[in-house]
């Protein structure tokens, strides 16, 4: 049998509980969990369903861009250039860039390795892992390319931010229109901006990496505006991700014919 | 308005202890650490607890009060329910010396290791100069007191006493970083914060920042931009080009002091 470690290791006081505290510790992960595994399920489905994801002029973000010659007409905004030999849905060719910058985020690491691999499941809880060698090795090593997921997600959010835009095209195609989609398509483009732009990668990109800010005032002010955004990247991922599940869940529901599209003008 | 507070404190040393229970008066307005001095003047007097500034300042009183890791002088009594039980431990991440009090030496070993201040030459007139905005940005850092509450809370070494070889912990890597942001500094400590104090080894969990007293943002502000860094240096192939290119490989990196790697 292995020496105990941790603390079962023999220098250290002898308490046998695994944590002694008293207040609800297992809520956050058990929370995270939770809402991680509905959107996996929700959007693994919405992937691979292939349908209902475009409703003139509204396009989801899970089929942004739609690049196969599977997809429906009119929601092609960048041409099928991909062409037929893609299998799958159209989507899973897009969703890998926002699913490697939200699998490597700095945030979004806390929350999955406290509420799946219970690494620590919370603060002063003992783990139930014999042994730690945390993202020294492969595949976690691979967390170091978050970088290079960020400047994928920012070139994302450009055609996202196109959609918002075009959603202001009428069906027909006569710009001036607005409807609650439009509405809808906004705030996803300016949430997952901001999202974006928080990004610990990105501010320290931005102005992080340097060693004298004087020397740099345009960096060190942009910097100094990231770090605000940075400030609230916990609270722009989750309220980034809930929305754009919500708008792929509104225009489902629009493309299905379920319900209409209210229009403002 | 006073009442009895129902403590449970653990008692012992490395060969064993318990938890034992105490009644104690308090009074409105006191903090655990007086509750902890009240039981060795008039109950236990042999109740071994490290203390020194009794404001927060000094990092001596450290232990963990209901399970989580905080300063005794700094935890308030009316922080809890009325009738609940406090339990007071010592830290579980050190070996334990007698009741409340560890060994922190690893702490001091680690410290010894990190490479020190190295200032660029004096200018002809002899003296340094720094912006503010480069002298704020280390502000941060300088406010850590050692308590080493975020070397304990972290599951790196707390529940894997091998890593203690291999991994420095958020207080170094605040040293790191801090030296790093130095304009005035000429070492590159990045290899040594990858290799020697294990960098890769912390996975964000952010416990470190939770505990500091000092409400230091240890993860976002140190630990973080360090990787970003050990990234530029290791992982990035654009930078290591641009390194390549401009022959920034070939400036000296920082050295482990002489002598005092473990």
């Amino acid at each position: 049998m292995a020496a105990p470690t941790g603390i079962k290791s023999p220098t250290r006081a002898r308490i046998a509980a695994r944590t002694l505290r008293t207040d609800r510790w297992w809520l956050y992960p058990t929370f995270t969990a939770l809402v991680l595994l509905a959107f996996v399920v929700y959007a693994t489905y919405r992937a691979f369903v292939g349908e209902h994801y475009f409703a003139e002029p509204y396009l989801t973000p899970f089929y942004s861009p739609c690049v196969t010659t599977e997809c429906v007409e009119g929601s092609s905004h960048l041409g099928t250039w991909v062409g037929d030999w893609w299998p799958l849905s159209p989507a899973v060719l897009i969703l890998v860039i926002p699913l490697s910058l939200r699998l490597t985020c700095y945030y979004y690491r806390k929350a999955y390795y406290r509420s799946f691999w219970m690494s620590p499941p919370a603060c002063a809880v003992g783990e139930p892992h014999r042994r730690y060698t945390g993202e020294t090795r492969f595949p976690l090593i691979l967390q170091n390319i978050h970088r290079y997921a960020l400047y994928l997600a920012l070139a994302y959010n450009v055609l996202l931010t196109y959609d918002a835009v075009m959603a202001f095209k009428s069906p027909e195609g006569e710009w001036g229109h607005m409807g609650l989609g439009t509405l809808i398509l906004v705030v996803n483009a300016v949430l997952l901006g901001l999202y974006s732009l928080s990004c610990h990668s990105c501010r320290h990109i931005i102005g992080g990496r340097l060693r004298n800010f004087s020397k740099h005032p345009v960096r060190y002010r942009a910097w100094g505006m990231v770090s605000v955004l940075n400030g609230r990247h916990a609270q722009l991922a989750w309220a980034s991700l809930v929305w754009v599940a919500f708008t792929d869940f509104y225009i489902w529901m629009v493309a299905s014919g379920t319900w209409s599209d209210p229009r403002f003008f | 308005m006073g009442y009895d507070l129902k403590m449970k404190v653990w008692r012992g040393d490395a060969t064993g202890g318990d938890l034992v229970d105490y009644t104690v008066p308090v009074e409105e307005g006191e903090v655990v650490l007086d509750a902890l001095r009240r039981i060795q003047a008039t109950q236990s007097g042999d109740l071994a607890v490290r203390w020194n500034c009794k404001a927060g300042k000094c990092g001596s009183c450290s232990t963990e009060i209901n399970g989580k890791p905080r300063l005794a002088c700094m935890t308030r009594l009316s922080t809890f329910e009325p009738g609940e039980t406090v339990t007071v431990t010592p830290l579980r991440t050190f070996p334990v010396v007698r009741d409340l009090v560890t060994d922190v030496s690893y702490n001091y070993r680690v410290a010894e290791t990190v490479p020190a201040f190295a200032p660029e030459p004096r200018p002809a007139d002899g003296q340094y100069r720094m912006q503010q905005v480069d002298v704020e940005r280390g502000q941060e850092f300088r406010k850590c007191i050692e308590c080493f509450l975020c070397q304990n809370v972290c599951h790196v070494i707390r529940d894997h006493e091998e890593n203690k070889q291999a991994f420095s912990g958020p207080r170094f890597f605040l040293r790191y970083a801090e030296l790093e942001m130095h304009p005035l500094d000429t070492n590159d400590r990045r290899a040594l914060a990858r290799e020697q104090a294990g960098i890769g080894l912390c996975n964000i969990t952010k416990c470190c920042t939770e505990v500091c007293p000092e409400g230091i943002h240890i993860t976002d502000n140190a630990i973080i931009p360090m990787k970003e860094r050990v990234v530029d240096r290791s992982f990035d192939p654009v930078t290591w080009l641009g390194r390549k290119i401009f022959r920034r490989d070939q400036l000296p990196e920082a050295q482990v002091p002489q002598g005092r790697a473990e």
